[in-house]
């Protein structure tokens, strides 16, 4: 299984870490060349901005926006952020999944936390599924989530934190960031499906 | 439904984690809201607000301090992107200023002129997050024992000059090296020489690489300059003066953080090094006096 990293910026090294703890062989992706023979694409945590503007300056956004029709993509935080329809605010972004997404939806830097999440999914691939371990940072919110996408994950509030579209998932917090790989196992397993 | 008021904020993993969805960018020097949004529209992941950039402060000498908080806030309401600031060593007044302004990183920095000779501020007393500069590694460690949650090499801010940047992330990065090979027995004796906390070093020799991320500063003036400190091993980078100081500000801004995406492609290099204009004018490091180096600052 060949699974890509968009590597314009952000901490791609950490998602590429993970995978290849799973086996799985992970790549760089910096210009359209690089999404062939890929299976899956994640996008990484990092500044939105940046990667859309990098994105559009070196032609990935059409690329992208098919890869994204055709194979599975995932994107944490930043990366969920790309990939919503709408960000309330004038900036790239590929429209592939029916979600609005609030930027910094928490706060400053001094408003980023840790807390446990139940997400059911992810008992597809561990059997006992205790509490998920998510690391907000500077996250976004998913405000609304519209047509085919669904919530995965909620605040005890009930405000949405992950979501999935058929083979495309969002997650507003950083699975590469913590030990544990339930969060990539599932990804592989909807590569593999 | 798991119960959130387990809640968690100001962790080390939060405030490590910011700096690592800074890497691979370009965090540039502002010092005015106009500035901040150039920098932003040209690709800045985060913006440092201070009231001079290095090569002014080096001009105009006198003492230079945290900047005013209704600049840093003008710049904050300006754009999305994080907003660091800049505080003398050791004035943890200052850090609880701009804690108190909600900035998301604090610079402890040599590029101020320092408060305290002979203590650097208690980091882990904050909420927010730390940055501090470094030479060595064992003055990269000591910054990450007292809290610092990403480091810079500290380069010689304001010349444009790069070769003071490329010795310290060559000796930061020389020195892990060695330290990869180090019997284990050697460690304690090696922190001991390094003055650095025994568990960081290592810590540092088990992963490969410092405990947090280490981006590189002081001298970076050009496209050319950023591919080099990132083919040398840092994790990213700031630039100060090099941009603002320079003929075409938002151009050159734009050139250098796609060459710090692309810093492993010459052809791309090239392409993003044609016409920027004129580069700030710099200052060669050996024609500046031994006193007026500030990368000698901190302790």
């Amino acid at each position: 299984m060949n699974i890509g990293v968009l590597a314009l910026q952000g901490d791609f090294a950490e998602h590429i870490s993970v995978l290849r703890k799973l086996g799985v062989e992970a790549h760089e992706v910096r210009l359209p060349q690089d999404l062939e023979k890929l299976d899956g694409l994640i996008i990484p945590g990092g500044e939105s901005t940046t990667i859309g503007k990098l994105a559009v300056a070196y032609e990935l956004m059409e690329p992208l926006k098919r890869f994204g029709t055709e194979k599975p993509l995932w994107g944490t935080c930043a990366g969920a952020i790309f990939l919503s329809k709408d960000a309330r605010r004038e900036q790239p972004l590929l429209g592939l999944m029916d979600i609005t997404v609030a930027r910094n939806a928490f706060g400053r830097q001094i408003d980023s936390f840790e807390t446990d999440l139940d997400v059911d999914v992810l008992k597809r691939v561990d059997e006992n599924n205790p509490p998920y371990h998510a690391v907000f940072i500077r996250a976004p919110l998913i405000e609304s989530v519209k047509g085919e996408a669904q919530p995965l994950a909620t605040l005890e509030d009930g405000r949405v934190v992950a979501a999935q579209q058929g083979h495309l998932l969002a997650t507003s917090f950083h699975p590469e960031l913590t030990s544990d790989d339930r969060f990539h196992r599932y990804f592989l397993h909807m590569v593999d499906a | 439904m798991a119960e959130n008021n387990n809640k968690e904020a100001a962790t080390f993993t939060v405030k490590a984690g910011l700096a690592q969805m800074l890497k691979g960018g370009v965090i540039m020097d502002v010092v005015t809201a106009e500035h901040a949004r150039i920098a932003e529209d040209s690709g800045a992941v985060a913006v440092m607000a201070l009231e001079r950039v290095p090569a002014d402060i080096r001009a105009d000498g006198g003492v230079a301090r945290m900047s005013d908080p209704g600049l840093i806030q003008e710049i904050m309401e300006t754009v999305s992107i994080p907003v660091m600031a800049k505080v003398r060593i050791g004035h943890f007044v200052e850090a609880q200023i701009l804690e108190s302004l909600g900035v998301d990183y604090i610079d402890e920095s040599e590029v101020l002129t320092p408060a305290d000779e002979a203590h650097h501020i208690n980091k882990n007393d904050f909420n927010v997050p730390f940055v501090c500069g470094c030479r060595n590694l064992g003055e990269a460690l000591r910054r990450v024992g007292e809290g610092a949650a990403m480091i810079r090499t500290k380069g010689e801010a304001g010349t444009g000059d790069v070769v003071e940047a490329v010795r310290h992330a060559r000796s930061v990065l020389g020195e892990i090296g060695r330290l990869q090979n180090m019997p284990d027995e050697e460690l304690m004796a090696y922190a001991k020489d390094i003055q650095a906390p025994y568990d960081l070093v290592k810590q540092t020799k088990e992963l490969g690489r410092l405990p947090v991320v280490n981006f590189a500063a002081g001298g970076l003036a050009t496209p050319a300059d950023a591919a080099l400190m990132m083919q040398l091993g840092v994790d990213g980078v700031f630039v100060g003066s090099g941009i603002f100081k320079s003929g075409d500000p938002a151009k050159r801004a734009n050139a250098i953080v796609k060459a710090t995406t692309h810093y492993q492609d010459p052809k791309i290099l090239a392409e993003v090094s044609r016409n920027l204009g004129e580069p700030m004018v710099g200052r060669q490091i050996s024609d500046i006096p031994e006193q007026e180096l500030i990368a000698d600052r901190g302790w």
